[in-house]
């Protein structure tokens, strides 16, 4: 149920963000979701892709700092209070969001949304024990 | 052959015999060479013998070996200024061999050999190799500068002298570096630190495990390295890491190196007598306490070097050394007495910055110190690429990285600089010595 994301160091600089991305576009891979986290000095740029193994190597091969982590693709019925209908299944669990940002598909009348959980498979349970929605890679990536 | 059978050999090469000459015989050896280099230097240079008269001292009077701190110093500044053949005490037809040192500002030094002072030098790297226990059937990878540099050649004949296997590499291209230290099975690389820590992040970007290479004996010199940088160099391949010391004024690679007690430097003292002094005033310091380290060539016969101030801040060791050398040894050079920065008022070494930065989990010694100048003050950043081990996906972590390098810097610097994450192989990588400061402050 874990969906691979990629994150990037960089620095907040102009074209800092150009680079990475030029590199998985030679190598035909495709950015779906991108999300880019940032201070003053530096970000951290966070990308769901095609084909994260393809993207990793790549990146590393040219020298780039690259962490792969599991996340969460969770369906969010896209109407008002859809997002904290989720949420509310989390409260008193003590499971914790890291950070959590929108995927740029949105199916049908659900939006999706990535979590980055501190201990993603208790977050598995809980939400799937819920009845809350999460996506497979494969299904998130089908174009 | 095994393992038992090969150290004892490496411990009885026959070269490796006058780094045990019992002491008085050492220095009965010292007092009659340096006795025969003052004569030859009076003679030959005529500078030498100006600062002599200068000073009312005759080379007779030099009657013991304690009458070297008679003796005018020889300072870089020296060389520069009788560029090129000034300092040479033989003529040029008994000169075989030339070597310019590149010098961080104006004209660069030139250094001479005659035939017997390269075998001189060969004959000294051989013992800095058999002291680390390599010998015979070693593969060894020489990846400094080959040229007027004498890191690469002074490695090159020293390899070849212990009779093993030279793989002359040179320094540059570390995919192809890494191919032959992987195919040749090399059991040894000479090398500066820094190109070395290169090599190793080279190598896993290739997906080569530098632990599954023979690869066992490093020997890495030409620039002050630490030991917490050892313990990273030998946590991340198998090898055993030496200091090795040397300048090309006093002869190349090869005035002193580690055995493997691994405390301190022998100095081949047979060749290059070692003496402390206080930077500031030039009075020689007792054993044990820091200061300028001082070197006389005793056999040196193109170019003879006279109390030579080396600028290199050491000390020397008291007590003898487990290993049985009676050679005395140096302290690691972990600072140059130029290469102190002042930043408002302060003093600083980058050797300082270095420390703090180690202290700090998993930070790799990838930095650089930029100076600049704002509205008349110094500001100080150190550049700390974010590695593998050191990145997290998460904002806060980076930020909580970034203020423990903060607070180990503030504290290990006295004063405030400030700290800057850069990307992974952004800092510029030395294929000799590593740049680690660039100074862009203007009046």
């Amino acid at each position: 149920m874990k969906v691979h994301q990629i994150s990037l160091f960089v620095e907040n600089k102009p074209g800092h963000i150009a680079a990475p991305a030029r590199l998985l576009a030679q190598e035909g891979v495709d950015i779906r979701a991108l999300y880019l986290a940032d201070t003053q000095q530096y970000g951290i740029l966070r990308i769901i892709v095609s084909d994260w193994e393809k993207a990793a190597r790549t990146l590393e091969a040219h020298g780039f700092v690259v962490k792969v982590t599991e996340v969460l693709a969770i369906l969010v019925t896209d109407r008002p209070g859809g997002l904290a209908d989720v949420l509310g299944t989390l409260d008193g669990t003590g499971i914790n969001i890291e950070y959590m940002y929108a995927f740029s598909d949105v199916r049908g009348d659900e939006a999706i949304l990535i979590f980055r959980f501190a201990d993603p498979d208790a977050a598995i349970a809980r939400l799937q024990a819920a009845g809350i929605k999460l996506m497979a890679s494969k299904e998130l990536l089908k174009q | 052959m095994n393992s038992v059978l090969e150290s004892s050999v490496a411990d009885c090469n026959p070269a490796s015999e006058p780094d045990y000459t019992p002491l008085t015989q050492l220095r009965d050896l010292q007092l009659q060479r340096l006795q025969a280099v003052v004569a030859r230097a009076w003679r030959q240079v005529e500078l030498f013998r100006s600062r002599m008269d200068e000073r009312g001292l005759a080379p007779q009077q030099i009657r013991s070996l304690e009458d070297i701190g008679k003796l005018p110093f020889t300072a870089k500044s020296d060389l520069r200024d009788t560029y090129p053949f000034g300092l040479f005490a033989s003529p040029m037809k008994d000169v075989v061999r030339l070597h310019v040192s590149s010098g961080t500002t104006g004209k660069p030094i030139v250094v001479a050999y005659t035939k017997e002072d390269l075998d001189v030098w060969t004959s000294v790297m051989v013992r800095c190799l058999a002291g680390c226990g390599l010998h015979r059937g070693d593969i060894i990878q020489v990846a400094y500068g080959y040229g007027l540099f004498t890191g690469g050649l002074g490695a090159h004949y020293g390899a070849e002298g212990l009779g093993a296997t030279v793989v002359p590499a040179s320094t540059g291209n570390a995919d192809r570096q890494i191919m032959l230290m992987k195919d040749f099975g090399v059991t040894a690389i000479s090398c500066t630190p820094t190109y070395f820590l290169h090599l190793i992040d080279r190598a896993a970007e290739l997906g080569v495990d530098m632990k599954e290479l023979p690869l066992r004996a490093g020997i890495f010199g030409a620039e002050p390295w630490t030991d917490s940088m050892r313990r990273h160099i030998e946590s991340m391949s198998r090898i055993e890491a030496f200091d090795i010391y040397g300048l090309s004024e006093i002869i190349g690679p090869g005035v002193g190196c580690e055995c493997r007690q691994h405390q301190g430097l022998h100095v081949f003292e047979d060749h290059f007598y070692p003496e402390i002094v206080d930077p500031i005033t030039g009075e020689p310091l007792p054993d044990g306490c820091e200061g300028e380290l001082v070197l006389t060539t005793l056999s040196k016969q193109a170019m003879p070097m006279i109390r030579y101030r080396t600028r290199d801040i050491s000390m020397i060791l008291p007590g003898r050394c487990e290993c049985g050398r009676t050679l005395r040894r140096i302290g690691r050079i972990g600072r140059r007495s130029d290469d102190m920065l002042i930043i408002r008022g302060v003093n600083i070494f980058p050797s300082q910055v270095e420390t703090a930065l180690l202290q700090i989990e998993g930070t790799l010694p990838h930095y650089q110190i930029v100076l600049t100048r704002e509205q008349g003050l110094d500001q100080m950043e150190v550049q700390v690429e974010v590695t593998p081990q050191m990145f997290t996906d998460k904002i806060g972590a980076l930020q909580g990285l970034h203020d423990r390098l903060q607070e180990a810097l503030d504290r290990v610097l006295g004063i405030r600089v400030s700290i800057a994450l850069v990307e992974a192989n952004t800092i510029e990588r030395s294929e000799g010595k590593a740049k680690r400061v660039i100074d862009r402050r203007t009046l």
